[in-house]
Parts: structure tokens; C-alpha cells; sequence
């Protein structure tokens, strides 16, 4: 059925089409306020038809599944990209191999929903008996388990299964001074076995412990300063600070700081920064990507030498080389384009504590928010959530929340001591263009010479 | 169209049970997408979809399921599923859905049927048309992508509790993302324009703002680090009304996350600020007759004179503070149960444009744009940090650009250190109108 589908979507005289499928059952729980909100079941499925012809990407999607359904959904995807033409092609498609890269002990839906509440209120119970000072929890858990298929007429067919589990929590502290929040948050691309492995009271009382702690911050310092991430917890910088910039098909129309610059050195020669859907178990692991191909280790920088770009479909065939398996999308009513996985800069050799004590002055940050990136001017913000001062090589008071900017390549030049305790950090969505993809990013701890840091105080 | 979606509804609240509430909302959208690059369509994307949430509810517990099909056998499983989940929810002696209040719907222009006829051969002819004149603009710039994108949207809710609303919408917009280069340095700007129809766009303007955005920042060097006067743009001031929002939402109230929770009646602005929240103001982009629960979209005083009045309650949140609904339920489609938001919120206009207001600005920084509203800032402690760019003022003169830097505040200093509110409205697409505004002793971090 999958062949005449996609041979209705070539009748037009494309050269490509697409079927990319998926049926997805998803559960999710709120607990807020010391009540369990509202248990919520989901189902998405559907098709998404994708034709190329010339340069014009045609695409269609329906929820109808059925023969005649992917037809119509193809028929329209033709004429979106093509205006009449005759021709008819016969596709053969061969089935890739099953490919697991995270594999599962423990279906999500093979849970009792009560279970998974129960996760949620003992994270509330411990978070709130980390002090009197808490004043308000919310926690939620969320799982899904998502059957997809790609065909097109390449020949490529595979069918893969994606499961998550992901729990979260969000504190309030009241003091003196006003409302503090913290926050952690675990997911993996595993089963419910996740919470064999994971402490949830102690990602809960973390959680508590950094609200408490901010309640005496005091305002961060504006202006550069050294700054100091903690192992794990500023990945983010280097999915806005390069990431982004080395996605194709920002590069191909001249959107990125990074174009032209593959063979030189865009990076402290420190920095040897991967993209890897392979990892197993998390956020951004993959087994194929969005488009068929199998997901990859690929290294984008080498020792601070950039040596290639992220790839999809359509930006490799204008180049005429290999995908790298970063063609990703949110969901089949969405178009693929070129997205990281797991961002990841590999160890350095220095000890964590020794790049604080090699710190006079400057701002330690323990945990990074979200953060933007726009990738012609290179510029970029992110936030701190958890950061302390640095005196005299020593970690001292608290600092309340603010966005640092930099400007991508100064900061990867700036990065001048990095350490040998590689950590994934906290599981991640990334945003562009209007769609959300899940990604995961590390680092060991590092040092960056100067950052501007967005605080009040002077 | 609507009527068949409400037939749904009704069909699926008709099968309540003894002791049950049940609310069913249903919704189809047809979108168009469409992408020119270089004088050609790069992509064209034309979807359907559709849904439907359940929301059950019995002994003070709430269960809820979705789907995104309206095939006959999905949505029974939707239904069993909402009944299966209400079993885990903690009982809470204010769950319940929203009654009807009798408050008279306030009919807006949500349809034009000149949107519906429109070809496709004209769409795509009109998203050329904006990369040609944004091109024509300035020689130093060049396109990202020029896009055209409409929606048509029909819904329909049903309850219980005797709610049975249905209705359906449409608009589009134009949006063109630019780059301008000069030597080395690259910098961006976007312009975009929206409309009910295309009849409404105004083309000229749309390409003249991408490539001004991104011209004007060329050159621009990172400035010393310093306390001054912003003024905002109107897009930024919307961005800003955003953040504040969360801090007069009713349910954030309610579960003590508010900076402002305990404080109506005080002085918590400047006394130019006034701000409401007005749906039913047909000039607002989200102008709307409903909320969504069902109940009629109102107008809301939030701040007056400086002086807070009150906060914005879906039925929920209103009930748990002794109050009614002010017509404020948001839901995000059919994938969940209503929060609490503003609708379309507005800041009383001054009189003077942003030239004459700049002309009294001694020392400042215009603010063309921010960066990390969603990582910087923290509405529940009001910590306000964003990265941002812009052009110099100095006595009373717009001059060099500047990036690079960051602004910032606490949220609760910047309502007080409101020094001005333009007379400039801008009707953005978004939940807020822009206009100018000065706030004055913000940090300014640079180099």
C-alpha cells in the first residue's frame, strides 16, 4: 500500500516523496498544590506526505490512515508542489533493519496509572519537608510510546518504536525578600524502569534546596566577568552558541556565523563538541531520524577545528553527500528539518575544583535555564538559575536569576579551562521554527574567560 | 461545519452518568503554509486536523483524555479513558466546569469569507511579492524566507453544566525574516503583517520594517556597562505585558505564586500605567467572543492609575478565591483543560509618538529587541534579565547601534519606574497591543 501511496505523490513528476507515520499513546499527570490535578491519556496519530520537486517541497497530512486517506493526503501533497506533469514511477521499497538504541525493560502503558501518580506525591512530600520556608509544589510525570514508519521513493521503509519517561518539579520558597523558585527535571528514552535507577526524593529535595538557597541571594553583577558551569548543567551553551549555527540548512542560506568556516578553528582547541543520536537512553536518542536514516556519532568540532555541519535529506542531496541523521520533526503534521540530538563537549583533563580555585573573581553556574540563539550575528543569551559568586578561588554567596550574552565564536575561543567530569544535563526541548524536538546536551565542568553576566548589582 | 461539531459535543455530554460532569470540546483547523525563497516556493504546506478533549469529573475528581481524530471509535475511548482517570485525581472541593453566567456575548467579525475565497495562486503571488519589495528596500539585504500562513478554525463545547457554545474563525498573516551584511557582520530583522483577509495586509510597511530591523543594526559595538532609561518599542512593551500577565493570573493567585497576591488596592505602577484586558475590542488581533469554557469574552481592568484592581479567573480559580470567572479560561486546543490567561491585553495610550518621547530622553537606549523573555526572567520572584539590542539616545537624539548586551530589573521596580506611555498602539499578533514605553534606571550590562 505504501508503494502506490508514494506513487500517486511522484504521478506529478516529482522526484521525491514521503510517508512518514505515527501512532502515538501518551499519559501525563499534574500534581499542583498538594492535589493530584488531573490524569491526562493521549493518542496522536497520523500521516504526514512529503514531495519534492525542483526546489519546492509539497506536504499534506491527515489523521485518516487508511488507503484512501494517505491517497488523498499524497494527491495533495503533489499538487502543492507541482502544477501538472504526467508521469508514473514504481517504487520498491526494502525494509531496514530493526535497530534499537535504547532499549526498554518496562512499557510505560503496561503501568498502573497509580503508580505513576504515587511518584508524584512522594516528590511532593519530600520537596516539602525540606523546610518550612517551601510554600508551593508542582509536579509532573509524562510518559509516551510513539510507533512511527518512513517510507519514500528512495526505496528507504523502516518502522521504529520511540518510548519516553520523563518526571519534573518545580518549588516555591517564601522569605524576607520575596518568592524564590527552584526546579529539576529527569527524562530518559527508556521505560518506567527510569525510576529503579533514579533517587526522585533526592531530585525533589534538590529541587526545594534550590529555592531555600536563593532566598538570600543577592543580585547578580552586571557586566564580563570569568564564569564557571558546573559539569552537566551548560550544555544549553553550546546548543546556542554553535549548535544551531552548524545546522545546514542554516548555513546553505548564509544564516550562520559558522558558513565557510569548516578545516578552521572555531573553537579553543579544548573543545572537541559531538552530536550523537546514538547515545542510549538519552533525551535525543534516536534509532533513526524523522526521515529514515539512521541516527549517528558525528563530531563537529575537533580539537576547536570545525569539520562538519548536521545534514538532513534535503540540504545533503542539494550537496550531494550523506545524511547524518539529523533530520528530525515534532510530529507528523510537521516538515522535517535539521535538528541536534545529544550535544555534547567530550572531557578535558582538569580537575573541577581546581578550575574554582584557578578563579579569582567571577560567577559559578550550577544550573543553566533555557536559552536563544540567533545564529547570523552569533549572538546568544541563557539563563542561570543556580549561580554563586567565586572570591579568591572559593565558591560564596548565592546570586538571583539573570541572562548571560555572548557571542558564539568569542565564546568558543574564550573557553580556557575545561575539566574531567563529564555529566549529560537535564532533558531538554529545542525550538525552531515553530517546532519542539526533544534534545539532550553535557559538558564537563568548564571555564569561559569572560561572559557578560546580566545581574543589577554593579 | 460548526453545527456538526457541536452535534459531536452534545452527543458525547448526552452520554453523561449519574453524578457526572462532562465537558467535550471539539475543534478542526485547516491551515496553509506557504514559504517562497528566491522567487520560489521553497515549501507549501496545506493541513487539516482535528480533535476532541474530555474533561469527566465526579466527587470533586478530574480525569481527561484526547485524541487528535474524530473517527466514531477513538472518541469512545476518549470517553472511557477521562472516566478511567478521574479515578486517580485527588478530590478537591472546587473542581467543577464553568455554569452560565449570564453575561451577554459581546459579537465580533471572527470570519471573512473573503479569507476562504482567496486562491492559492494569490497567496503564493503575494509572498513574492513581499520578498521583492523587502529586497527592493535596502541593497544590503537579503531573505531569509518570506511566508504567507492562514487558518480557518471551527470548535465547538458542550457540558452538564449547560454550556453549548460553538463558532469559527479565520486569519492570516505575512511574515519576511531578513539579513543585511556588511563585510564580516551579519545582522537580522523580520517585518511581518496580518490581517482577517489578505485584503488587509499592508506589504509596503512589512518590508520596509525587515529591512530597517536589520540595517539599523549594522555597525553596532557592545556598550559599557551602566544604569539608564530604556525605551521600548512597541514589540517589545507587548513581549514585556506578556511576563506581567502571569503575575495577574487568578489561578497563580490562588496557589500563592503571585508577586502581587496581596496586593489590590496598592500602588504597584507608575500612575500612567492602565491596563485591561479586552477581548471584545474588535481592533485587538485576538479580539474574541468567547473564552474557553464557554462563558462570554469580557473586558477587565487590571491595573488603574497604577493602582492594582484585580486578577483574571477562569471558573476554577475564581471559585477558589470566592470569586466569578472573568471570562478568562485559555485553552491551547483540544490537548488540555482550560488554564487561566489574559486574552488581549492593553495599556491605556499616552499622547505622544515615540519621535517626540525619544526627543526628551537625555541619556537612554532605545530597545529594538530582547532575547530570553522565556530564560531571564522569573515572574514568580520578578527577577527581569533579557539580552537585548538597540540604538543610542543621547539629548533627545536616536544615534549609533548597540548589541550585546543585557536589561536589567526586577519586574516590580520597572512597573514603578514607568516614566511614559506612548501614544503609539500597535495591533501586533499578540496577546498584547504594543505602544512605546519609558522605564527609567534599568541596568544596563555591557562590556
Amino acid at each position: 500500500m505504501l508503494e502506490r501511496v508514494l506513487g500517486v505523490a511522484v504521478r506529478t513528476g516529482a522526484e521525491f516523496a514521503e510517508v512518514y507515520a505515527e501512532d502515538k499513546r501518551s499519559t501525563s499527570a499534574g500534581l499542583d498544590d498538594g492535589r493530584v490535578e488531573q490524569v491526562t491519556s493521549g493518542r496522536d496519530r497520523g500521516a504526514g506526505i512529503r514531495v519534492v520537486k525542483g526546489d519546492t517541497t509539497g506536504f499534506a497530512h491527515t489523521a485518516d490512515l487508511s488507503e484512501a486517506g494517505l491517497v488523498a493526503a499524497a494527491e495533495a501533497a503533489a499538487a502543492a508542489a507541482s502544477q501538472g506533469g504526467g508521469v508514473t514511477r514504481t517504487i520498491a521499497l526494502t525494509r531496514g533493519p530493526e535497530r534499537t538504541v535504547s532499549p526498554v525493560a518496562q512499557y510505560p502503558d503496561e503501568v498502573l496509572k497509580a503508580d505513576k501518580v504515587a511518584l508524584l506525591l512522594r516528590m511532593d512530600d519530600a520537596a516539602r519537608s525540606a523546610g518550612g520556608s517551601i510554600v508551593q509544589v508542582s509536579a509532573g510525570y509524562g510518559d509516551s510510546r510513539k510507533r512511527m514508519l518512513v517510507a519514500n521513493t528512495d526505496g528507504v521503509f523502516i518502522t521504529d518504536e520511540q518510548v519516553r519517561t520523563l518526571v519534573r518539579i518545580s518549588v516555591v520558597a517564601d522569605g524576607d525578600a520575596g518568592m524564590q523558585t527552584g526546579y529539576q527535571s529527569c527524562g530518559h528514552t527508556i521505560g518506567f524502569e527510569l525510576f529503579d535507577n533514579v533517587d526522585i526524593e533526592a531530585l525533589a529535595r534538590d529541587a526545594a534546596r534550590q529555592a531555600l538557597t536563593k532566598l538570600v541571594a543577592r543580585p547578580a553583577p552586571s557586566g564580563a566577568l570569568p564564569v564557571v558551569i558546573k559539569q552537566g548543567s551548560g550544555g544549553v551553551l553550546f546548543h546556542e552558541a554553535c549548535g544551531h549555527g552548524l545546522e545546514a540548512d542554516l548555513v546553505a542560506k548564509g544564516g550562520s556565523v559558522y558558513k565557510g568556516k569548516k578545516g578552521e578553528l572555531v573553537a579553543s582547541p579544548l573543545v572537541t563538541l559531538v552530536d550523537d543520536g546514538t547515545m542510549s537512553g538519552e533525551w535525543g536518542a534516536i534509532a533513526y531520524d524523522d526521515e529514515g536514516h539512521a541516527s549517528q556519532y558525528n563530531v563537529l568540532i575537533q580539537d576547536g577545528v570545525l569539520t562538519d555541519y548536521m545534514w538532513d535529506y534535503l540540504r545533503a542531496r542539494k550537496e550531494g553527500r550523506p545524511q547524518s541523521g539529523n533530520g528530525r520533526r515534532q510530529s507528523y503534521q510537521h516538515l522535517p528539518m535539521v535538528r541536534m540530538t545529544n550535544t555534547y563537549v567530550l572531557n578535558g583533563t582538569e580537575e573541577p575544583d581546581d578550575i574554582v580555585r584557578a578563579t579569582e573573581y567571577g560567577v559559578y553556574v550550577a544550573q543553566l535555564g533555557g536559552g536563544s540563539v540567533n545564529t547570523a550575528s552569533g549572538d546568544f543569551v541563557f539563563g542561570m538559575t543556580e549561580a554563586y559568586l567565586i572570591e579568591n578561588g572559593q565558591i560564596t554567596e548565592p546570586l538571583r536569576e539573570g541572562n548571560l550574552i555572548g557571542n558564539g565564536p568569542d565564546v568558543l575561543r574564550d573557553i580556557d579551562l575545561l575539566g574531567n567530569d563529564f555529566a549529560m544535563g537535564n532533558p531538554g526541548t529545542c525550538g525552531k521554527d515553530g517546532q519542539g524536538v526533544p534534545v539532550g546536551d553535557g559538558q564537563p565542568t568548564l571555564r569561559v574567560k569572560s561572559l557578560t553576566i546580566g545581574g543589577t548589582a554593579a | 461545519m460548526s453545527a456538526e461539531l457541536q452535534e459531536l459535543a452534545d452527543r458525547i455530554v448526552a452520554q453523561a452518568r449519574s453524578g457526572e460532569q462532562v465537558e467535550a470540546f471539539v475543534s478542526r483547523d485547516t491551515e496553509t503554509d506557504i514559504r517562497v525563497y528566491e522567487g520560489e516556493v521553497e515549501h507549501f504546506v496545506s493541513a487539516q486536523s482535528e480533535g476532541i478533549g474530555i474533561r469527566v469529573i465526579r466527587d470533586g475528581r478530574t480525569g481527561f483524555a484526547y485524541a487528535g481524530t474524530l473517527d466514531p471509535s477513538a472518541i469512545a475511548e476518549v470517553l472511557a479513558e477521562a472516566r478511567d482517570n478521574v479515578e486517580f485525581g485527588t478530590r478537591d472541593e472546587w473542581a467543577g466546569l464553568a455554569e452560565p453566567d449570564g453575561v451577554d456575548v459581546v459579537p465580533q467579525e471572527l470570519w471573512s469569507e473573503r479569507l476562504a475565497g482567496y486562491s492559492t495562486a494569490d497567496k503564493i503571488a503575494l509572498t513574492k511579492e513581499l520578498e521583492r519589495l523587502t529586497l527592493a528596500a535596502d541593497s544590503r539585504v537579503r531573505i531569509d524566507d518570506a511566508n504567507y500562513a492562514d487558518v480557518m478554525a471551527e470548535n465547538a463545547v458542550a457540558s452538564t453544566a449547560g454550556i453549548r457554545r460553538s463558532g469559527r474563525e479565520n486569519g492570516c498573516y505575512v511574515s519576511v525574516s531578513t539579513m543585511a551584511d556588511d563585510g564580516d557582520e551579519t545582522q537580522t530583522g523580520f517585518g511581518f503583517s496580518v490581517g482577517r483577509s489578505p485584503d488587509e495586509f499592508d506589504l509596503a510597511k512589512a518590508a520596509r520594517e525587515a529591512a530597517d530591523r536589520a540595517t539599523r543594526l549594522l555597525g553596532a559595538t557592545k556598550p559599557q556597562s551602566k544604569r539608564t532609561t530604556v525605551v521600548f518599542d512597541p514589540y517589545v512593551t507587548a513581549m514585556l505585558l506578556g511576563v506581567v500577565s502571569s503575575t495577574l493570573n487568578g489561578e497563580a493567585v490562588a496557589k500563592g505564586r503571585s508577586l502581587f497576591k496581596d496586593r489590590v488596592g496598592d500602588q504597584v505602577a507608575h500612575p500612567s500605567f492602565t491596563l485591561v484586558d479586552d477581548p471584545t475590542n474588535s481592533l485587538a488581533y485576538t479580539a474574541t467572543d468567547l473564552d474557553g469554557e464557554g462563558l462570554a469574552a469580557r473586558r477587565n481592568e487590571l491595573i488603574l492609575d497604577g493602582v492594582l484592581q484585580g486578577f483574571v479567573h477562569n471558573s476554577y480559580s475564581a471559585r477558589r478565591v470566592g470569586a466569578k470567572s472573568t471570562g478568562n479560561a485559555v485553552r491551547g486546543g483540544f490537548k488540555g483543560t482550560p488554564g487561566v490567561g489574559c486574552l488581549a491585553l492593553q495599556l491605556k495610550p499616552g499622547t505622544r509618538d515615540q519621535a517626540a518621547i525619544v526627543a526628551d530622553v537625555e541619556d537612554g537606549v532605545l530597545i529594538q529587541t530582547v532575547q530570553g523573555l522565556h530564560s531571564g526572567v522569573n515572574p514568580i520572584s520578578g527577577d527581569f534579565s533579557v539580552g537585548a539590542s538597540g540604538l543610542v539616545i543621547s539629548n533627545g537624539t536616536v544615534g549609533a547601534p548597540i548589541r550585546e548586551f543585557t536589561i536589567a530589573s526586577t519586574l516590580q521596580r520597572m512597573l514603578l519606574d514607568v516614566a511614559e506611555v506612548g501614544g503609539d498602539v500597535d495591533w501586533l499578533p499578540m496577546r498584547a497591543a504594543g505602544v512605546s514605553l519609558v522605564i527609567r534606571d534599568v541596568t544596563l550590562s555591557g562590556a
